[in-house]
C-alpha cells in the first residue's frame, strides 16, 4: 500500500524547468491536470514526487489530490521503466496456461510486482492482455526478446542472463562484483 | 413541488430533492452507509438502493433525484436481497474485531449488519492487510477497518479544505489516505479529528489515553488534577445517553472526583485568563503599531494548519498559549506551590472536545512549569468511556461544583466552547478595560451562530474595531485569503478548526452534524446566562492570580508562563 520515495522522485535543474514550461503551457484551462500530468510524464517517462510537488504548487491543488489522480489512471506511473522492462501476457490462452505461476515467479525473484521498477532500474514488470502468439503461451517479452512455453522454473535462469555474465550490462558493472557472481 | 409515490404513500417534494430525501420526509427509513447528510453524497455503497418503476435496475437514493409520478418501493424481496449482498460484500473484507474495537456500540456498520438481519457472510476473499497508522498522538488510522466510503475525504477536502485524504490506487487497491500512503505524523494535517466524526466504522479514531489517566489516578504518590474544557459539559451526556444540548456541569464534575481525580478544576478559569491576556495583547498591539490583525490562537487544529499552510500569518498569531496549556502552566507553578505540592508528582489531566489538543500537550516548547504543562488530553468521548468503565451511574448522581481556585470561571469562559465565543468574550473585557463604562448588553449576537465568516463592528473611542470570525478551515481560508488580497481590514479575527467551534471538535461524541451542533452551542449560550459572572476581569481567581503571582497582563511571569511562538512546518512534508 506505502510506496516509498526513492531517487526516482528527484528532478534536475533541466527536468525541473521542462516540467513548469508544461504546468504553463495547460494552466488556467479547465481541467488541466490530467494534461498536464500526461505531457509530464511523456517528458520525463514518469510522474516524480517532486513534479508531482511542482503542479501541485503551481495548480493550488494538495498534494494528495496529484497522486490520488495518478494512481487511479493505469496510464500514469510513478517509477521509470526498467531498463529491461517484462512485459508477462495474461491473455486467456496464456492465463489458461499458467500465466499466472509465471507472474508469481518474476514477482519472487525479482521483489517487485506490476507497474513497478526494481530499486536498481534494471528491471520493470507490467501485465498485459495478449500478444498474439497464444498457441506460444504462456509468454513474455523482455524488451525485444520474446520467451515462449514457459515454466516457473525458466525464470531465473533467463532473468541471470539480463544480470549475469555475457550481458552489456556485466560489462558495465563494477569489478567486486563480477567476482561474486 | 414534485410529488412522488413510495412505498404507495404521496410525497410531495421540492425540486431536486432527491429519492432518499422524500423518504426520510415520508417517515420511510432507507438504510445509508457512505452517505452522510451536507457532506458526502456519492452512492458508493449501494446500501441505499431501491426499486424505481421502469427503471431497469436498482437506484441508489441518496443520488437518485426524485420525479414527478415517480414509483418507488423501499421494502421488497428484491430490494432486502440486494441490500443483504452488497453489505456482505462490504464484511467480506472487514475484520470482525467488533468486540475490541473502539467503535463497538457505535459503529453504523454494526448497526447495519444488525438492522439488516446479517447471520452469516457468504463470501470469503482476499482482505486488505495494511499498516495501522499511530504515528501522531491524536488520530489512528486504520485502513483495515475502512470500507471507502469517503465520507472523511469530503471533510478533509470540502469541509477543511486541508486536502490530506484521498482516494489512491484502484479496484481491490484502493485505499483512503495521504499521498504515497505516508504516515498522518509526516503530512500537513492539522489533526483537527473532524474525519473521525465521519467515519461510520473504526477506520479513523483517537488516540486513546485512557489507560495512562487510570495509571496515574492509581499511583499514590501522584496528585492527578483534571479540567474540563468549555464544550463538554454540553456534550458529555450525549457520551452517555443524553440527549444533544444537555447541560451536566456538575453530574461531569461529581463523575469526575468519583473517577478518582484529586481535584477537578476547569478550563473556563483558564480561558478568563486568557481574554486577560488575549484582550491586553490586542490593545498593546493596536495602540503600539503592532501586527493586525491579531488572530485567536485556542484552536490547537488551526494553529497547526496555519504553520503548514499559512506561515505568512504566524506573527498574527496571538502569542497566548490555549487555555488548555495556560492552565497545565499555572497548575505546576501557582497551584503547586501555593498548596506546597511538588510538581514532580503533579498529574495534569485535560478533558478536551479535540483530538489535536492531544497533539498540542506534546509540543516540546509546552513545558514551561519545567515539566510537561499538560501530561494527557482525553476527548469527551474517552472520558464517558471511562465513566462507564467506572460504573458510575451518570443519570443519578448528585450536581457538584469546582474545586477553588482553578475552577472559578465566569460565562465568558463558558462561551469559549462555541464558535464566536472567543470573540465575544474579548469584546466584553476590552470594551469595558478601555471605556471603563459598563456594558449595557453583553450578548454580541453577530458573532454568534453557524454562519461560516461572521463579521461585527465595536466602537471603542477614537476607532471603530473590525472583527471576523471564522469556523471550519475552509471558512478560515476564505478569511485569511481575503485579508492578503488586501480586502479585510479586520483588526481581531477568531479562528476556530472545527465547523461550530469546539461544541463540533473532533473529540466530541458522534455523530455530531449540524442539527446536534446547534443544540449544543443553544446550552452553551444557556450557561453563559446562568453564570453570575459573565465577564472575565470580574473572575476573583484571576484578579487573585495576578496579585499573588502575576502581576499584571502582559508582565514578565505571563510571559514566560502562558505566552509561546510558532514555526512554519511546511506544506509538503516528509512523506
Amino acid at each position: 500500500m506505502s510506496v516509498k520515495t526513492s531517487s526516482f522522485d528527484k528532478l534536475n535543474p533541466e527536468q525541473l524547468l521542462k516540467v513548469r514550461q508544461i504546468i504553463k503551457k495547460h494552466q488556467g484551462e479547465d481541467g488541466a491536470l490530467i494534461p498536464i500530468l500526461r505531457d509530464i510524464q511523456e517528458e520525463l517517462g514518469y510522474l516524480p514526487r517532486d513534479a508531482q510537488v511542482e503542479v501541485a504548487q503551481k495548480l493550488n491543488i494538495p498534494l494528495s489530490e496529484v497522486y490520488s489522480v495518478i494512481t487511479f489512471y493505469a496510464l500514469f506511473s510513478l517509477k521509470p521503466k526498467g531498463k529491461y522492462h517484462i512485459n508477462v501476457c495474461k491473455g486467456t490462452a496464456c492465463y489458461v496456461r499458467g500465466a499466472e505461476g509465471i507472474l508469481e515467479k518474476l514477482k519472487d525473484v525479482l521483489g517487485i510486482g506490476p507497474g513497478d521498477t526494481t530499486d536498481d532500474g534494471l528491471f520493470s514488470i507490467d501485465v498485459i492482455r495478449c500478444l498474439g502468439a497464444c498457441g506460444l503461451g504462456p509468454v513474455i517479452t523482455i524488451n525485444d526478446e520474446t520467451y515462449a512455453r514457459l515454466k516457473p522454473d525458466n525464470i531465473p535462469g533467463i532473468i541471470a542472463r539480463y544480470t549475469d555474465v555475457g550481458t552489456k550490462d556485466y560489462e558495465e558493472r563494477p569489478v567486486q562484483e563480477k567476482v561474486n557472481v | 413541488m414534485i410529488s412522488l409515490n413510495i412505498n404507495n404513500q404521496k410525497v410531495k417534494v421540492e425540486e431536486g430533492a432527491t429519492i432518499l430525501e422524500a423518504a426520510e420526509k415520508a417517515g420511510i427509513k432507507i438504510p445509508t452507509l457512505c452517505y452522510l447528510k451536507e457532506i458526502n453524497k456519492v452512492g458508493a455503497c449501494r446500501m441505499c438502493v431501491v426499486e424505481v418503476e421502469g427503471a431497469k435496475t436498482l437506484q441508489a437514493a441518496c443520488v437518485t433525484p426524485a420525479a414527478e409520478g415517480m414509483v418507488v418501493k423501499t421494502n421488497t424481496p428484491f430490494v432486502r436481497k440486494a441490500r443483504k449482498k452488497i453489505l456482505e460484500l462490504i464484511l467480506s473484507d472487514h475484520p470482525f474485531e467488533c468486540l475490541t474495537c473502539v467503535r463497538n456500540g457505535n459503529c453504523e456498520l454494526q448497526t447495519l449488519a444488525e438492522n439488516l438481519g446479517i447471520r452469516e457472510v457468504g463470501y470469503q476473499g482476499e482482505k486488505t492487510e495494511s499498516y495501522i497508522d499511530t504515528s501522531t498522538p491524536s488520530i489512528v488510522r486504520d485502513p483495515n477497518k475502512c470500507i471507502l466510503c469517503r465520507r472523511c475525504v469530503s471533510v478533509c477536502n470540502e469541509i477543511q479544505n486541508v486536502g490530506i485524504l484521498f482516494p489512491n490506487e484502484r479496484g481491490f487497491n484502493t485505499f483512503i489516505g495521504p499521498a504515497y500512503g505516508a504516515l498522518l505524523a509526516d503530512e500537513p494535517c492539522s489533526l483537527c479529528g473532524q474525519c473521525v466524526l465521519a467515519c461510520p466504522t473504526g477506520a479513523l479514531h483517537e488516540h486513546e489515553d485512557i489507560d495512562r489517566v487510570w495509571k496515574a489516578i492509581e499511583d499514590p504518590n501522584k496528585h492527578v488534577v483534571v479540567q474540563t474544557a468549555p464544550a463538554i459539559r454540553v456534550t458529555l451526556g450525549e457520551a452517555l445517553g443524553l440527549p444533544p444540548g444537555s447541560i451536566v456541569v456538575g453530574q461531569m464534575v461529581a463523575a469526575l472526583r468519583r473517577l478518582g481525580f484529586d481535584k477537578v478544576f476547569d478550563t473556563d478559569f483558564a480561558a478568563d485568563l486568557t481574554i486577560m491576556e488575549e484582550g491586553h495583547e490586542f490593545l498593546d498591539r493596536l495602540k503600539n503599531g503592532g501586527k493586525l490583525p491579531l488572530i485567536t490562537s485556542c484552536s490547537p487544529g488551526w494553529i497547526k494548519f496555519c504553520e503548514h499552510h499559512y506561515p505568512e500569518f504566524l506573527e498574527n498569531l496571538s502569542t497566548c498559549k490555549s487555555p488548555q496549556q495556560m492552565f497545565g502552566a499555572l497548575a505546576k507553578t501557582y497551584y503547586a506551590h501555593k498548596n506546597r505540592i511538588d510538581p514532580k508528582n503533579m498529574f495534569v489531566v485535560s478533558i478536551m472536545p479535540c483530538t489535536a489538543k492531544k497533539f498540542e500537550c506534546q509540543r516540546p516548547e509546552m513545558v514551561d512549569s519545567e515539566y510537561l504543562d499538560v501530561d494527557v488530553s482525553l476527548t469527551t468521548r474517552e472520558l464517558a468511556k471511562m465513566i462507564k468503565q467506572a460504573g458510575i451511574n451518570f443519570d443519578t448522581l448528585e450536581s457538584e461544583e469546582y474545586d477553588a481556585p482553578l475552577g472559578i470561571s465566569t460565562g465568558a469562559g463558558a462561551i469559549f466552547g462555541a464558535t464566536g465565543g472567543v470573540m465575544e468574550a474579548a469584546l466584553r473585557t476590552v470594551y469595558e478595560v478601555v471605556t471603563g463604562e459598563e456594558l449595557k448588553s453583553l450578548d454580541f449576537i453577530d458573532v454568534r451562530g453557524l454562519k461560516g465568516v461572521k463579521e461585527a463592528q465595536v466602537e471603542l473611542p477614537g476607532i471603530t474595531v473590525k472583527v471576523a470570525v471564522a469556523h471550519g478551515l475552509s471558512n478560515a481560508r476564505e478569511v485569511l485569503e481575503a485579508v492578503k488580497r488586501g480586502e479585510a481590514d479586520y483588526h481581531f479575527i477568531e479562528i476556530m478548526a472545527c465547523p461550530g467551534g469546539c461544541i463540533g471538535g473532533g473529540g466530541q461524541p458522534i455523530p455530531t452534524n449540524t442539527e446536534i451542533r446547534e443544540r449544543r452551542i443553544k446550552a452553551i449560550y444557556e450557561v453563559d446566562k446562568g453564570m453570575k459572572l459573565r465577564k472575565s476581569h470580574e473572575n476573583p481567581a484571576i484578579k487573585r492570580l495576578y496579585q499573588e503571582f502575576l502581576g499584571a497582563p502582559l508582565q514578565e511571569k505571563s510571559h514566560h508562563l502562558l505566552h509561546t511562538c510558532y514555526a512554519p512546518r511546511g506544506k509538503y512534508t516528509k512523506s
